[in-house]
């Protein structure tokens, strides 16, 4: 039996050795950021978000995942949180009692909160996402999308293809800034030159993406790519696990959510 | 499990007269082509660029034309057993030369299943077609879940094989597949391509300009020809020995590379032995330009101001070198040792991870602005471009402007200086048809020889080149190291990271060995080896 | 032209398909190499928060200028959309929702291309074309519950409603132009219908 998953599957074994969110179907861990985005957008206000997030750190070792990793990933969504809470806290319009007031900044005691909230819940938002992009596999998620979501799969596959091409081009973007500066771009030091400069290695990555893109869709098509219908070597399935995912996607977003109504705290974005 | 062969039935191809012409462009591609593949043939295609080699494996892979292309036009017939190519997919199997293109999928068993996945193969099925196919390619090794781009350049174009292996072709297609490879790399795709097809018994379709790697290997040459109002059939055809005698002179002259035959450069001086020799009179005193001080260099130090560039572990350390003018120097080694990344540093386009840089008061003093600080990589562009000049591996990521005469104009222009030498230019590099060109329109060796000429119109004192004779035929490789010559007879300086010896021994350059077997080792032609010129006391 | 060969004018192939995917990761990862340089931004955004829709016009690059190269229906919506899931993978600050910008951001540069009948690529298009793209960018995050400014007071919703239709005009509709004109001369675009965008007329 071993023998015959392995010929259907070669990454069973591999699979079975990661943590729960890992064995999860990516079609399912979708589901799941959907209930708890659907959820929690509704509303701006710290308890809701608040249980969230504390739910999502909670489940951080079932993705593999401990504080420290979750931090080295997700630092600059944090970083963008807290501005956005900044931002509107500040920009709100005030209810009550005015906290402090520089220029066009007013804070107030009603906006302040307002501001933890939306802190919290873009965190409580940005999180699961980073969470399951962790623990999926580009390829899985493609799979998972064409065979089970129906979605064209020259399209899901064309896309895959060229996702992984990006580090790629991080690399030519610097390649191409280097080989710039070698023929004297830039050569005037001040802005409006290094925005020219930076224009034409835009410019210069444009070419080459496009290029390169050509030559990947030529090796595709010679592979048989789009000629008609196709079989899949890694079969997407559903499982068991894929229930709990959804089941625990569902108590997260009511907790958060009941919780929130039934305290009073729930604040209706609109 | 059940043993697995992989003999498949090969494909016969036929050609009657067949002609393609590309949808916008007035010249055919292809004219008037007659050929017979015979199943489980091994044949190698020679031609100069503009005979078409690439359209007619396209052709045969059935990528060529598509509903948009309503304005291409095919004449004559091209049939695998008896079908049009487009209609008889997964019978032929392409790998063409760009590594990085030809892998589509992040793992290994996934890249190589993908074929057989579109041929709608029974999933039962793909998976020991997977295994069998990356044994063939030598690749067995490998779990099937390791990462593509954790793979050498060697290593992907084997994985391409594999994933073409898996289709189980009957006709196996190979555009230039070593083109982008270093020597090694070369090797090991040439005996994973005879292994396999042998193996197989396909039909094999070979498209090479080093006719040496393949020429013991295959069973027979065929040679297409291009005049100057296009392609023109096939010129010859027989056996690889028989065919290179008749042949030999034509396609030399034509830029093929023929085995036995490094091009003599022109503008050697009188007196000099072209192959040998350092060069021995200077027009100006030996004077070092640059020099290294125990110079550590790493890729992630792009800042100009160094910021950040400590933290990344270096590639290579300990360098300390002398960059004299009127000398050249070769940095040789396996891929990935940081030939490239020392180059690039020694420019002042990287900032070193450690030791410094440093420019001489006679590289200083070219030129009217004077920077403020000795090391180069610290230097405004402007302040750069006079004093060293960096061709890189790729011609089309230093193109700045929209025109051949305006790339050329760019440096001087740059510089506030006049333009006198660009006219020199354009006619010493065979430009000048193409001056209103679009500098990316241009064919593989124009791009070669605008990238150099655009360098050189800001008069460097030194040069740095990495890998300049990367995929170029014999024509511009003769063309390249005589203007070279000409300039260490000038005085530049030229430092070129290459892997190929032949040029490396015209140019009559020392040799800087990075990562040997004994750490890194400096050894040279004639009497300069040692002279002080360069030593590396370790690597990273 | 009988209606199979325009039907399959219509339809995608897998050139279009990489080349449309491909650039809109180019256009990620030149958004994220604009924003290294830019370090002035987060000082200003944190200043005054709508500000940032002058730049937001980068972000809808993908869309303008996907359409313009491969000129098939789907084209704008297509490359907007897989930027998003780029960015989704990348680490988003918007977590899932940055998808729904996406496609709504594309949907307003498709509706300009689609009233044109998919026959008109020129400036004017392509400034409306991105114009379009930013008003639905800075409609989304004003007044859909995941958006970023839903809580902000009336004047500073407008001002960077107006911000990101004017960024989107200019950066994704005019500089996306110009850009396929450059491409196109370049003869990178040779397997499109956009190869000859070289020597278009700006306003024809």
């Amino acid at each position: 039996m071993t023998e015959e998953r392995g010929v259907l599957d070669p990454y069973a074994a591999a699979r079975a050795d990661q943590p729960l969110l890992g064995r999860a179907n990516p079609l399912s861990k979708f589901g799941a950021l959907v209930i708890i985005t659907v959820a929690l957008v509704w509303s701006i206000d710290w308890l809701s978000a608040g249980i969230a997030v504390l739910c999502e750190l909670l489940i951080l070792p079932l993705a593999g995942l401990n504080l420290r990793l979750l931090w080295n990933r997700a630092w600059p969504l944090v970083a963008a949180a807290v501005l956005g809470g900044w931002s509107t806290a500040v920009l709100a319009p005030d209810k009550g009692p005015v906290i402090f007031s520089f220029g066009i900044w007013t804070m107030g005691e009603h906006s302040l909160l307002l501001g933890l909230g939306f802190l919290l819940r873009g965190l409580a938002i940005a999180l699961p996402a980073v969470i399951v992009m962790a623990c999926t596999e580009p390829t899985d998620l493609a799979d998972a999308l064409a065979q089970l979501a129906r979605l064209p799969h020259r399209f899901v596959l064309g896309t895959l293809a060229a996702l992984r091409l990006v580090g790629l081009m991080v690399e030519e973007w610097q390649t191409i800034g280097m080989a710039r500066r070698a023929r004297g771009v830039g050569a005037s030091g001040n802005v409006l030159s290094g925005l020219a400069a930076k224009l034409g290695q835009s410019f210069g990555l444009l070419v080459q993406s496009i290029r390169r893109a050509s030559r990947l869709a030529v090796t595709m098509e010679a592979r048989g790519f789009g000629a008609g219908p196709r079989t899949w070597a890694r079969p997407s399935r559903l499982s068991a696990v894929d229930a709990w995912v959804m089941l625990g996607a569902v108590v997260i977003a009511g907790l958060a959510v009941g919780i929130s109504i039934a305290v009073g705290a729930w604040n209706l974005v609109y | 499990m059940a043993s697995f062969t992989s003999a498949v039935s090969p494909a016969r191809v036929t050609a009657r007269g067949w002609g393609w012409r590309h949808g916008g462009r007035s010249r055919a591609a292809v004219a008037g082509l007659d050929l017979d593949l015979e199943p489980g043939e091994k044949v190698l295609l020679l031609g100069p660029s503009g005979a078409g080699k690439s359209t007619l494996l396209h052709a045969l892979a059935g990528v060529l034309g598509s509903a948009e292309d309503d304005d291409a036009d095919e004449s004559g017939t091209l049939l695998i057993d008896g079908r049009f190519p487009r209609d008889a997919r997964g019978r032929a199997g392409l790998v063409q030369q760009d590594p990085e293109t030809q892998v589509v999928l992040g793992r290994v068993g996934d890249d190589v299943a993908f074929g057989a996945e579109n041929l709608a193969v029974p999933p039962a099925e793909i998976w020991p077609r997977v295994r069998q196919a990356l044994e063939d390619v030598g690749l067995g090794f490998l779990p099937l879940d390791h990462p593509t781009h954790a793979l050498s350049g060697g290593q992907k174009q084997r994985l391409a094989l594999a994933g073409v292996l898996a289709m189980r072709p009957g006709l196996v297609l190979l555009d230039e597949p070593t083109a982008n490879l270093d020597p090694a790399g070369v090797l090991e795709v040439r005996d994973a391509v005879i292994r396999a097809v042998t193996a197989s018994g396909a039909t094999l379709l070979v498209v090479e300009h080093r006719v040496e790697v393949w020429k013991d290997s295959v069973d027979r040459v065929v040679v297409l020809g291009a005049g100057s109002d296009g392609p023109s059939g096939v010129v010859a055809s027989g056996v690889p020995d028989a065919v290179l005698e008749s042949q030999g002179e034509a396609l030399a002259a034509q830029g093929v590379w023929i085995p036995g035959r490094v091009p003599v450069l022109v503008g050697a001086r009188p007196g000099a032995e072209p192959a040998s020799g350092v060069p021995t009179t200077l027009s100006s005193d030996a004077g070092v330009l640059l020099e290294a001080r125990d110079l550590s260099v790493s890729r992630a130090a792009v800042s100009r101001r160094g910021l950040g560039a400590r933290k990344a572990v270096p590639v290579l350390s300990g360098v300390d070198l002398d960059l004299r003018a009127g000398r050249a120097l070769s940095v040789t080694g396996p891929n990935g040792v940081g030939k490239s990344t020392l180059a690039l540093t020694l420019a002042g386009l990287l900032a070193p991870a450690a030791g410094a840089v440093v420019g001489s008061s006679a590289l200083l003093s070219v030129g009217e602005a004077v920077p403020r600080h000795p090391e180069p990589y610290r230097w405004r562009a402007k302040e750069l471009i006079t004093r060293i000049g960096t061709v890189f591996q790729e011609p089309e990521h230093q193109f700045v402007t929209g025109s051949v005469l305006d790339e050329l104009r760019f440096g001087p222009r740059q510089l506030g200086r006049g333009e006198e030498r660009v006219d020199e230019l354009l006619q010493r590099l065979r430009l000048e048809s193409l001056a209103e060109a679009n500098p990316y329109t241009l064919s593989g060796g124009e791009k070669r020889r605008l990238s150099v000429a655009t360098v050189l119109a800001a008069h460097p004192r030194l040069l740095v080149l990495d890998e300049p004779t990367f995929g170029q035929d014999a024509r511009t490789w003769a063309e390249l190291g005589s203007l070279l010559l000409e300039l260490l007879h000038d005085g530049v300086s030229v430092l070129s990271v290459t892997h190929d010896a032949d040029f490396t021994r015209a140019l009559g350059a020392t040799e800087l060995v990075l990562g040997g077997a004994t750490g890194t080792v400096f050894s040279g032609s004639g009497s300069a080896a040692g002279a002080g010129d360069a030593s590396v006391k370790g690597e990273a | 032209m009988t209606t199979q060969a325009i039907a399959q004018r219509r339809g995608w192939r897998v050139v279009d398909i990489v080349v449309a995917a491909l650039i809109a990761v180019a256009g990620g990862v030149l958004f994220w190499a604009w924003s290294q340089g830019a370090n002035l931004i987060t000082p200003l955004t944190a200043a005054y928060a709508p500000l940032s829709g002058l730049y937001a016009g980068g972000w809808m690059i993908p869309a303008v200028l996907g359409a313009l190269i491969i000129r098939k229906p789907g084209a704008a919506i297509f490359c907007e959309a897989v930027a998003a899931s780029g960015e989704l993978i990348m680490g988003s600050q918007y977590g899932l929702t940055v998808l729904i910008s996406g496609l709504l951001q594309g949907l307003g540069a498709e509706l300009i291309f689609a009233a044109f009948l998919y026959r008109r690529f020129n400036l004017p298009t392509a400034v409306l074309a991105g114009a379009a793209s930013g008003l639905f960018c800075g409609l989304n995050d004003s007044f859909l519950p995941w958006g970023w400014n839903i809580a902000y007071d009336g004047t500073a919703k407008f001002l960077y409603i107006l911000f990101c239709l004017i960024s989107g005009a200019v950066i994704a509709g005019a500089l996306s132009w110009l850009a396929t004109r450059g491409l196109a001369r370049t003869g990178a675009l040779s397997a499109f219908a956009s190869r000859k965008a070289g020597a278009e007329p700006a306003f024809g």
